[in-house]
């Protein structure tokens, strides 16, 4: 029997994905591999959120795409705590991760291409019940319900996507990934596509939704700003890696990370009193695919020294002053630095 | 004879209406908008999408497909002082081609949909210094150069003779700049220039733009949705909503002193990067109302908590409301601010 912690609901132990590079006739020969995600550990507890952010390509998405097994991850351990006990989803046959499917669900960035045209929303919504044995009564019961609690009117449930606005379409998302109960979210930049005023509608449905279901939620964004209403919790990847991980207000307040830093740095605040300091940061992440050891940031950190060419920091824990804050970085000059976070 | 209202403006846009015929039917994509650009100075066009904010500003150079019919004046004055109706023009005429080409540049959002991708960097950016520079391909070739290394691309001699593929999505940007640096514009039109970005790399392109825009003595009118940018990068602020301007002014007073209750819904909706964790954002409620019907009275009553009667039969007019402040709203009368408006 697999053994968990009893607050944790989900633990990521070393996950990797390499996407093989394939070239010659017929693409048959393997010349390297592209490392997606490269060793990242974490846990997420009960009815919390942990904020997963980076930029386009820092493999955020591979992870939690690996996590649910929508990709086979290549190594490591995925725990999850479903209605029947712990499993490990990497190891689950197909009949296994049907029943744990049923636990964790996904919703998606893109409200237009994540919900099929040709379906009214009832079938919609009703497809993961149907997919598990709910009759066609209990399936429009449930999805009047459903509607209900994702603030949409029930009567709407006949209607087509198209006669929807890109938030409400969102909420229909939801609404699909609530079908089946689910103890655990996976949003993937889920309120990335709208506009303001109704990315503010579904980050509240989410925050209201949580309280009220006791969910617990991966939330993957590149918005810091998003993140810091959403998450209990926050790691920052970079190329692959987890280079920070810590409770929402210590990294924001004091992030460790020199990549962390110019992150927060570079959000423009809607406020023209503040001066935008926006910290330039050298190179393109190109110059960092090249590094073959040390650290994946070192080409483009002004505080790299000949240590972080040369060697792999870990992440480790560090100590906060404070009880009951944890905060991770992978740094060899945390402890040095001073680096500005926002208040 | 066009004249500007005043004389400093090198852009002025009057009563511009456009609308597309679609299968569907009429899209009404810009009911009557009214906006100026002073010379050297810079303007945010600020709504959600759907609102105008881009069809209105591409009308500028006649960058409008087929099915458009449009009315309204845009008037542009030109370096020998002339003011010329662009709207008035051919579409596929020699003057507004020659606008087009030397007087007002465009940034656009996607950089990799707007450069060619069988033409080298030095084929994109010579073109139009050749045709309305009378430059010699050498001469062109030698200015591209000198353009790349001013927009920070690293090897310019060597990268010039490179396709934008070999190029990254921040890169390509700076090419775009560059490309529309090359001909020495009056105007820069960037229309979500960042949007498509990275946010370190959001950053070191809007700082280029800024600096550009210092050392040329650039006019610019930059479309976003994003506030935090704005806020940052230009002088004036018009604020759109379904087709219509509903407030105008300095940066400093629309974040100090919104008044129309659009415009503070959507200052009260960004997420703050202070703000805390399960705290709940203001919203506004409802929907973007179809653009398929022109609204009678204000865009915004149906979503606005002060809307009254008046509100959903007539159009407000614009009131200014301080120096340089402008806002269409009935909460406004004469310049006086009424009541209500002072609670809301």
């Amino acid at each position: 029997m697999l053994q968990m912690p009893n607050d944790v609901i989900l633990q990521v132990k070393g996950l990797k994905k390499y996407f093989p590079i394939e070239s010659g006739f017929l693409r048959r020969q393997v010349t390297g591999y592209v490392k997606a995600v490269d060793d990242i550990s974490f846990s997420i507890k009960k009815g919390t959120t942990l904020g997963l952010v980076g930029e386009s390509g820092c493999g955020k998405t591979t992870a939690a795409r690996s996590i649910l097994r929508a990709i086979e991850p290549t190594a490591g351990e995925v725990l999850f705590r479903t209605r029947d006990g712990v499993v490990d989803v990497t190891k689950l046959d197909k009949h296994g991760l049907k029943q744990a499917r049923a636990d964790m669900q996904m919703v998606f960035q893109d409200p237009y291409s994540s919900l099929n045209p040709r379906m009214p929303v009832l079938d919609i919504v009703a497809e993961p019940l149907r997919a598990h044995g709910y009759s066609r009564k209990e399936c429009e019961e449930r999805v009047a319900e459903l509607l209900e609690l994702v603030g949409l009117r029930p009567e709407y449930s006949r209607r087509f996507p198209h006669s929807f606005s890109g938030g409400q379409r969102q909420r229909i998302g939801v609404a699909r990934a609530l079908a089946l109960n689910p103890s655990f979210i996976v949003a993937d930049e889920a309120v990335s596509a709208l506009d303001v005023s109704v990315q503010a509608q579904v980050m509240n449905l989410l925050l209201d939704l949580q309280e009220q279901l006791g969910l617990s939620y991966l939330f993957i964004g590149h918005d810091l700003s998003v993140v810091r209403y959403l998450c209990d919790q926050v790691a920052v990847m970079y190329l692959g890696k987890i280079v920070e991980l810590a409770d929402v207000d210590s990294l924001y307040t004091y992030p460790k990370h020199p990549y962390t830093s110019v992150l927060l740095s570079a959000v423009p605040d809607a406020d023209p009193h503040t001066e935008w300091k926006a910290k330039s940061i050298k190179g393109e992440i190109s110059d960092s695919m090249k590094q073959s050891k040390g650290c994946m940031f070192a080409p483009r950190c002004e505080f790299a020294s000949k240590l972080c060419w040369e060697e792999i920091p870990e992440l480790k824990d560090i100590d906060t002053g404070e009880e009951g804050v944890t905060h991770q970085v992978a740094c060899h000059h945390a402890t040095e630095l001073s680096l500005e976070g926002v208040g | 004879m066009n004249k500007m209202s005043n004389s400093n403006n090198l852009l002025e846009i009057r009563d511009l209406v456009v609308k597309f015929k679609t299968e569907e039917g009429i899209v009404n994509a810009v009911n009557g908008v009214n906006y100026s650009v002073p010379e050297g100075c810079s303007i945010g066009v600020v709504g959600e999408s759907g609102c105008g904010k881009t069809v209105s500003a591409y009308s500028i150079t006649r960058l409008l497909p087929k099915n458009a019919t449009f009315s309204g004046q845009i008037l542009y004055k030109e370096r020998n002082g002339k003011v010329t109706d662009t709207l008035a023009l051919p579409a596929e005429g020699k003057e507004i081609r020659r606008l087009r080409g030397r007087d007002i540049s465009m940034i656009f959002q996607e950089p990799m949909s707007s450069l060619s991708p069988v033409h080298t960097i030095n084929n994109q950016l010579s073109e139009a210094m050749i045709l309305f520079q009378n430059m010699s391909k050498q001469e062109a070739r030698e200015r591209s150069i000198e353009l790349l290394d001013l927009v920070g691309i690293p090897n310019p001699s060597r990268r010039v003779d490179e396709y934008p593929f070999q190029f990254s999505g921040g890169m390509r940007q700076r090419v775009m700049i560059a490309m529309a640096l090359a001909r020495n514009p009056r105007l820069l039109i960037a229309d979500e220039p960042t949007t498509a970005l990275d946010v370190t790399l959001q950053a070191q392109v809007l700082k280029l733009i800024q600096n550009m825009q210092n050392e040329f003595n650039l006019s610019m009118i930059l479309i976003t949705h994003d506030l935090g940018v704005v806020a940052h990068m230009v002088d004036y602020i018009y604020i759109m909503y379904l087709g219509r301007v509903v407030e105008r002014g300095k940066v400093v007073d629309i974040f100090d002193n919104p008044l129309h209750p659009y415009t503070k819904g959507l200052l009260n909706s960004i997420p703050k990067l202070k703000g805390k964790r399960g705290e709940r954002v203001s919203s506004i409620p409802g929907t973007v109302p179809s653009t398929y019907v022109v609204p009678v009275g204000c865009g915004f009553a149906a979503r606005c908590p002060y809307a009254k009667e008046q509100c959903f039969k007539e159009l407000p007019d614009r009131v200014l409301v301080e120096d340089e402040h402008e806002v269409s709203c009935f909460l406004f009368n004469g310049g006086e601010v009424k009541e209500d408006a002072a609670n809301a």
